[in-house]
């Protein structure tokens, strides 16, 4: 073309084309942009043969390696399975009431339990087992439906007001809104305050309690186990431990609900759950394993090891 | 006369069909983008009536070019400060969810939750802010490498103003929790039907302006363009087919299910980055770099190898966006090895533009638009890298849902598509709007220096973020059971959430700059400064020390 021209500071022709001032110099490709552009070209080649790659009428081609990633997940599960597999036949094999008695086998539940946990628990109950307001602090020593082993392995296993389960732990507490008078219900909930010294004992509060509220938390607000009715004695509540909160769930109770999860989990993940939240701290001894001698003085406050079930 | 009369008929039209669809809809969020419909309506019967008024007609915004003598830059003016505008409005809602991130209790209840400001910051940031950038300079540059003046200047001036409706109508769709949830593509899908008639009429004028060019060939940045145009409408198109519940709700189902959805989707998503943030985004480097350094381009051979091969590669590596999921493992190969192959051509374009400075290299140190512009194609070589790299499966299954992949957005968002904007930005301003130079040109730099530490922060913080979360999900104890739990990761993140927020502040701090800059200079101010680059000298102090000769020490 008529107007190419050699570029001064790069002493490289134009093409020979301007637009609005712009030129364009013929400057061949870089070589080492060129050859990395083949040697890319050359690695998707080979790697389309080495790997499913071209879909076909029915199917894509499988690739040389027979790779999938099907395939890759299978492997890496079942390796990992193989690996624990001898630790899985222990724990499955042994009574978990009997697991403590290894400390072994504990350890290695606990560990399983814990990254189960992780997974599966801590959405609700917190990734340190603390709970929040309405799920349980898994920490404490206060168990709604029993703190031994098989009580928790029980509860993992058929969960709490699960409807699609026939074995799940279920109580209801009746609404009492409607059936006791508002000043009442003062009276009451004072009443319940004053069981953890939270407020001034008065008569006519622990008359009611006497008469709506004793069959199922007990004389003293001690609660009861077989019936999953919480301690009302303690510092510890569910759904909160005002006066507010005392009133609103006497007279319209909230019920929690957690899943069945032998639904989603095997009986060994069951079972290292249960050792997993044992061990956070006040876990209970099943009522065999506690002597009789013993347990006389120091049990009496606590019927909850004796009425597990 | 007859045509205000038709023009005003028509206006009412819509105004009334608006009003209508309010009162029979019951979808709220629907009555309120109806609401806005109307709005635009009732103005434009009001701009419309101005007509009437000759003395009205010459000060209206919707005022025809001067004739064939000078180019047509009323749209590239109104374009450069929709630009500015939306890009300040998006950095702000992009530093506001990023706070979000670090601290949740910045989440107000449902209309400002992190869900509903995430889609506005994307969209504003990409389609409003990109987009109007991308109208401008497609405008401004087809002009003069084509030596005419804008074809069709009515329909340019209704692709700008239905492009700003569209805005309006997709932003305030998040805030009142309209979506379709598909990401970069969440408007529903009147406002996808609206966009569509727009954008046709967009590849019209573009169309139009170049075949009545003056000059026998047509100029790369116009290839690039035209590829932009012409793909961003296909994408658009197939990836919003849906059908409306109603045609008096907001609500539609997507013509594809499952995987194909999702393939659908990210074929579309990828190359929205591919097209609208590479391809168009090119098309601006290719004139305003040779132009800003008054350099040729370095080799025309490369622009047409790495154009062609670029256009061909980018629309097959959507499927590595969905590696390791429900989609076929031959799908994910393919996606896999057009994306490595997508290495040279991407990087084609960065030497291309970095070799033109070949004989001006000087002024990278005396003019700051030239330094955002190399900043910008240093960027852009270093995020379509890291594309490709990222791609690779093995890296992938380390990478995928972290942080690193936002690290990796903003690299190339903030470093290319960002900083080439306000490069061209800056050299727009005083040609368009007739003046000698900008406000000032210390403040560029200071605004390149806060914008370049802010990315640094930014895609630093991302990338640690990102490898840590990695790592941390896989890790596995001695004993085969995972460490850590979700939320432990979260946890961890926490000051890395903290440092990106820090590096958007002062992003935006040097966008705020830029603003009152170009706001400054388009009042036709200048400000008193010192010269940038020049380096005091004085010859005559330019000496060793020696004793005076004339004076003898006895």
């Amino acid at each position: 073309m008529a107007n190419k021209r050699i570029d001064q500071p790069t002493g490289t022709e134009t093409v020979g084309h301007e637009w609005d001032g712009i030129e364009e110099l013929n400057t061949p490709l870089p070589r080492w942009w060129l050859w990395t552009f083949y040697t890319t070209i050359l690695f998707a080649l080979v790697y389309v043969v080495l790997y499913p790659a071209w879909p076909m009428i029915d199917r894509a081609t499988a690739g040389v390696l027979g790779w999938s990633s099907r395939g890759q997940l299978a492997s890496e599960m079942s390796a990992a399975q193989a690996a624990r597999a001898a630790v899985v036949r222990k724990i499955a094999a042994t009574d978990i009431e009997q697991l403590p008695a290894s400390p072994e086998l504990m350890q290695a539940a606990i560990a399983g339990g814990a990254a189960a946990f992780k997974v599966n628990c801590v959405q609700c109950h917190g990734a340190g087992a603390a709970g929040s307001p309405g799920y349980p602090n898994l920490n404490d020593d206060d168990w709604i439906w029993g703190g031994t082993l098989s009580d928790i392995e029980y509860t993992i296993t058929h969960g709490i007001r699960w409807e699609s389960s026939d074995a799940t732990r279920a109580n209801f507490m009746p609404a009492f809104a409607g059936v006791i008078e508002s000043a009442q219900v003062d009276a009451l909930a004072g009443h319940v305050l004053s069981l953890s010294g939270k407020a001034k004992p008065n008569a006519a509060g622990a008359q009611l309690f006497a008469d709506n509220c004793a069959a199922c938390h007990g004389a003293g607000g001690e609660g009861m186990v077989a019936m999953g009715a919480p301690a009302l004695n303690d510092a510890i509540w569910l759904y909160g431990g005002t006066a507010a909160d005392v009133k609103r769930q006497i007279l319209s109770p909230k019920h929690g609900v957690m899943p069945a999860w032998n639904e989603r989990l095997d009986p060994v993940t069951i079972k290292m759950l249960a050792a997993y939240v044992h061990s956070r701290g006040g876990g209970q001894q099943a009522a065999p394993a506690v002597p009789a001698g013993e347990a006389t003085g120091d049990v009496a406050h606590s019927p909850k090891a004796e009425n597990d079930g | 006369m007859e045509a205000v009369v038709r023009r005003l008929g028509l206006w009412a039209l819509v105004l009334l069909a608006a009003i209508c669809a309010i009162a029979l809809t019951p979808d709220s969020g629907f009555a309120i983008h109806m609401g806005i419909v109307a709005l635009v309506a009732a103005i434009l019967i009001i701009a419309t009536l101005g007509t009437y008024d000759p003395l009205a007609k010459a000060q209206s915004l919707f005022r025809m070019p001067p004739g064939p003598s000078r180019y047509d830059d009323d749209v590239i003016r109104w374009g450069v400060i929709a630009t500015m505008f939306w890009g300040l409005a998006g950095l702000l809602a992009g530093v506001f969810v990023a706070a979000q991130l670090a601290f949740p209790w910045l989440n107000f209840e449902p209309y400002l939750n992190f869900g509903r400001l995430r889609p506005l910051h994307t969209s504003a940031v990409i389609f409003a802010f990109g987009g109007n950038a991308l109208l401008a300079t497609s405008f401004y540059v087809v002009q003069r490498t084509c030596r005419t003046t804008l074809a069709l200047p009515g329909v340019a001036r209704f692709v700008f103003w239905g492009y700003q409706l569209f805005i309006v109508l997709a932003a305030t769709g998040y805030l009142l929790g309209i979506t379709q949830s598909r990401e970069y593509a969440e408007p529903e899908w009147y406002v996808d039907l609206w966009l569509t008639i727009v954008w046709v009429a967009y590849l019209a004028v573009f169309v139009a302006t170049i075949l009545r060019r003056h000059e026998p060939h047509i100029y790369v940045a116009n290839w690039f363009y035209l590829a932009f145009i012409v793909t961003i409408a296909m994408l658009h198109v197939v990836n919003n087919l849906a059908l409306p519940v109603s045609l008096l709700g907001a609500k539609s189902y997507s013509a594809f299910a499952g995987v194909q959805d999702a393939l659908t989707q990210w074929w579309y998503g990828h190359n929205a980055v591919g097209f609208f943030l590479t391809a168009g985004f090119l098309a601006m480097m290719y004139y305003f770099v040779p132009k800003q350094a008054a350099r040729p381009v370095y080799s025309y051979r490369l622009s047409i190898i790495h154009f062609w091969s670029l256009i061909f590669l980018y629309i097959w590596a959507g499927p590595h966006h969905l590696h390791y999921t429900a989609l076929p493992d031959w799908a994910q190969t393919l996606g896999m090895v057009f994306s490595i192959m997508l290495w040279m051509p991407s990087w084609g374009g960065m030497i291309n533009g970095l070799m033109t400075l070949n004989g001006a290299w000087d002024k990278v140190r005396t003019d700051p638009i030239i330094r955002m512009m190399v900043l910008a194609l240093a960027f852009y070589g270093m995020s379509t890298f890291e594309g490709p790299m990222l791609s690779i499966k093995a890296v992938n299954s380390l990478s995928h849902y972290t942080d690193w992949t936002i690290g990796h957005v903003h690299s190339g968002a903030l470093g290319w598509n960002g900083m080439i904007t306000f490069a061209c930005v800056y050299y727009l301003v005083p040609r368009l709007w007739q003046k000698e130079r900008l406000y000032s040109l210390r403040m560029v730099n200071w605004h390149f220096w806060l914008a370049t530490l802010g990315i640094v922060f930014y895609a630093a913080s991302m990338w640690v973020a990102g490898i840590t979360q990695g790592l941390m999900w896989r890790e596995y104890g001695s004993d085969g059971y995972l460490v850590n739990s979700f939320v432990d990761t979260v946890a961890a993140l926490h000051p890395m959430y903290v440092l990106r927020m820090v590096g958007g502040l002062m992003y935006l701090g040097g966008a705020i700059i830029m603003a009152y800059n170009i706001a400054m200079t388009i009042a036709g101010r200048q400000r008193a400064e010192a010269p940038l680059g020049d380096t005091p000298h004085d010859p005559v102090a330019d000496h060793p020390i020696f004793a005076q000769q004339a004076q003898p020490a006895e």
